[in-house]
């Protein structure tokens, strides 16, 4: 590699990097020294502004003026230049393949979201009683750090598929081979396919789940467990009556995580099969509407139902929130 | 007699078998662990073997070797023009660390306010950003990038100039910034306004003023909070694939290494014993991270919302 093209061409990025962050910081200590010098009734909703102001206007920048305006390009046409009424999703009911999409979509969160936060909860339950818990904890929250990227390309080795009479490299295949079965074409076997993607998801996530509930049942304070326990209770009637109630809250949280993360999974389904093959999920059609089909009337009016799926969760959420906080 | 022998004595431990629950975790943990394994063994393998033999041969008859690891970081070998993904490791870098020091920066502000300035509609303000962590970010995509190509209108009236970032470093920044905020100011707001009252109503009445309390004691007593997000975004900006491609514009010289491993699965289908090296150097850095914070994750993002 030629060094000199190297370091110009990449230098830019790092003092571009470093600049701005310093800049940031540089901003802020200015505004916290002179916002600081003022006394007096004025300091208190000068205070509020400057500490809530960015989060608020990068919020509305960012996330509420986009909603609004995906809503109003769903009802408009390719191009968002004239109403176009409800044709897109006159388009969406209508078309065949796009109902496949929906039930993909359901399929992931009615299945993933479960299997989840159910392992998690089974192996923060198991770890709880081991001595040694460290080691497997760490391998097992590993593929959290992973990409859903990287997660596709380890996974291919499972996955992986060859005719009969070629060498098989995928994992899976192998033993399948080795138990006798013939191996069918994995990824191109529907609905097979979506359930083995779902299976990456699943390995991705059940780490984080098992780590907060695992955190949540060690909260659990030990006189109440050796108190029932002294009562006789023992295994799932502890699990039952004393553990799961004390840790159900957090198993909501890590639930609802769930149902939003599986909602808008774009990663797996876009490196694994690109949405081929009978695989597809909303977040991953509306992109290709989006940016290879140049649609944005249709893919923002699936953007829509993505949105309308998600808010029974989202109050659901809230109502669980308030309740937290009229307790505490 | 130790701590571990005295748990052992206490009647709820008693109760378990604890070897059996061993054993199943064990198992899991195995099969959890397996495909990485088979990803870390063949990137040191040769083509020919890759192609030949499933992985797990390596452990039979092992061939090793470095030279994936040389396409894939210097671009030599034999897989053509790979170029290295040394610059694009780079990239990586240079958008990830301003995309998390930036939102967690704002979001504990916000998050200090919400909790201890308290204001008529703080708790309405407080659901509905909690709320807004819903809305999807394929609904923001479209809208931002027009901003920032085309600023903002309303009829004649311009109330945004175009910002002229799309494709830039700082057009990757600013969407990660917006779209963590929802998170991050929930689990700091559940740690801070846990802190406690006595603490902060004794600054406030020696005379300390919300910014002296923001530096002097929210900020060093938020660190665990702090430390637990920042691993959270850190791994989430790193691993992420959507934002980059939608804002980096196909701008080579600023897209990730992800998006580029994204795009070598499509160039180098069959080349997939330089795609697991490269997919390792990838991931690598995350494991890192991971690896040593992963004490500050657990423990920060629990202590609010555990009591």
């Amino acid at each position: 590699m030629n060094q000199v093209s190297f370091w110009s061409s990449n230098l830019p990025k790092i003092e571009q990097t470093l600049g701005a962050i310093a800049i940031f910081f540089a901003i802020l200590g200015a505004i916290f020294y002179i916002a600081g010098k003022v006394n007096g009734r004025a300091s208190r909703p000068i205070a509020t502004f400057i500490f809530l102001g960015p989060a608020v206007l990068l919020l509305f920048v960012g996330l509420v003026v986009p909603a609004v305006k995906t809503i109003l390009f769903s009802f408009k046409d390719a191009s968002s230049i004239k109403f176009i009424g409800i044709k897109n999703y006159q388009w969406i009911i209508d078309n065949p393949e796009m109902h496949k999409v929906i039930w993909n979509t359901l399929l992931w969160i009615l299945i993933t979201p479960f299997a989840t936060t159910a392992l998690g909860l089974l192996l923060a339950i198991m770890l709880n009683r081991m001595k040694r818990e460290s080691l497997p904890k760490s391998l097992l929250f590993m593929p959290m750090a992973i990409s859903f990227v990287g997660a596709s390309i380890i996974w291919q080795f499972v996955y992986n598929y060859a005719p009969e009479g070629q060498p098989q490299t995928g994992l899976l295949s192998a033993i399948a081979r080795t138990l006798g079965f013939t191996p069918p074409n994995w990824i191109l076997n529907q609905p097979l396919n979506t359930f083995l993607l779902m299976i990456i998801f699943i390995w991705v996530e059940t780490g984080f789940a098992m780590v907060i509930l695992s955190a949540a049942i060690k909260g659990v304070p030990d006189d109440i467990m050796e108190a029932s326990a002294l009562d006789g209770a023992t295994g799932w009637r502890l699990f039952k009556g004393i553990t799961f109630p004390m840790v159900r809250p957090t198993f909501i949280v890590v639930f609802a995580t769930m149902v939003v993360t599986s909602l808008k999974l774009f990663d797996i389904v876009r490196t694994v099969t690109g949405g081929n093959f009978g695989t597809s999920v909303i977040s991953n059609e509306m992109y290709s509407q989006i940016f290879v089909r140049f649609d944005t009337g249709r893919g923002s009016a699936l953007a829509v139902i993505l949105f309308v799926l998600v808010t029974p969760i989202l109050i659901y959420n809230i109502r669980n929130l308030r309740r937290e906080r009229t307790i505490s | 007699m130790s701590k571990q022998k005295l748990a052992e004595h206490t009647p709820g431990r008693k109760l378990f078998s604890s070897k059996s629950a061993s054993i199943v975790v064990w198992v899991i943990t195995l099969l959890w662990t397996v495909p990485t394994l088979g990803l870390f063994v063949t990137s040191f393998r040769p083509k020919q073997d890759v192609f030949l033999s499933g992985w797990w041969h390596f452990f039979t008859s092992p061939h090793f070797t470095l030279s994936n690891y040389d396409s894939v970081l210097f671009g030599k070998g034999d897989a053509g023009s790979v170029g290295g993904v040394i610059p694009y490791f780079l990239n990586s870098l240079a958008i990830t660390l301003p995309a998390v020091i930036f939102p967690v920066v704002i979001a504990t502000m916000a998050a200090y306010s919400l909790a201890w300035i308290r204001f008529r509609g703080s708790d309405a303000l407080f659901f509905f950003i909690f709320a807004l962590q819903i809305v999807p970010i394929q609904m923001s995509l479209i809208p931002l990038l027009q901003l920032f190509t085309g600023g903002a209108h309303i009829g004649t009236i311009t109330l945004l100039p175009k910002l002229g970032i799309a494709g830039k470093l700082a057009g990757i920044w600013l969407p990660h910034t917006m779209f963590a905020l929802p998170l991050a100011i929930y689990l700091l707001h559940n740690f801070i306004s846990s802190l406690p009252r006595d603490l902060m109503e004794a600054a406030y009445v020696d005379g300390a003023n919300h910014f002296v309390v923001f530096r002097r004691i929210v900020l060093p007593l938020s660190i665990p909070a702090i430390a637990a997000f920042g691993i959270f975004q850190f791994l989430w900006v790193w691993n992420d694939l959507l934002v980059a491609l939608t804002f980096s514009g196909g701008t080579q010289n600023i897209s990730p290494i992800n998006a580029k491993l994204a795009s070598l699965v499509g160039q180098w289908g069959s080349h997939w014993e330089i795609l697991t090296a490269g997919a390792f150097v990838t991931i690598a850095v995350p494991l890192v991270v991971f690896f040593s914070l992963q004490r500050y994750f657990v423990r920060g993002l629990l202590a609010g919302s555990v009591k």
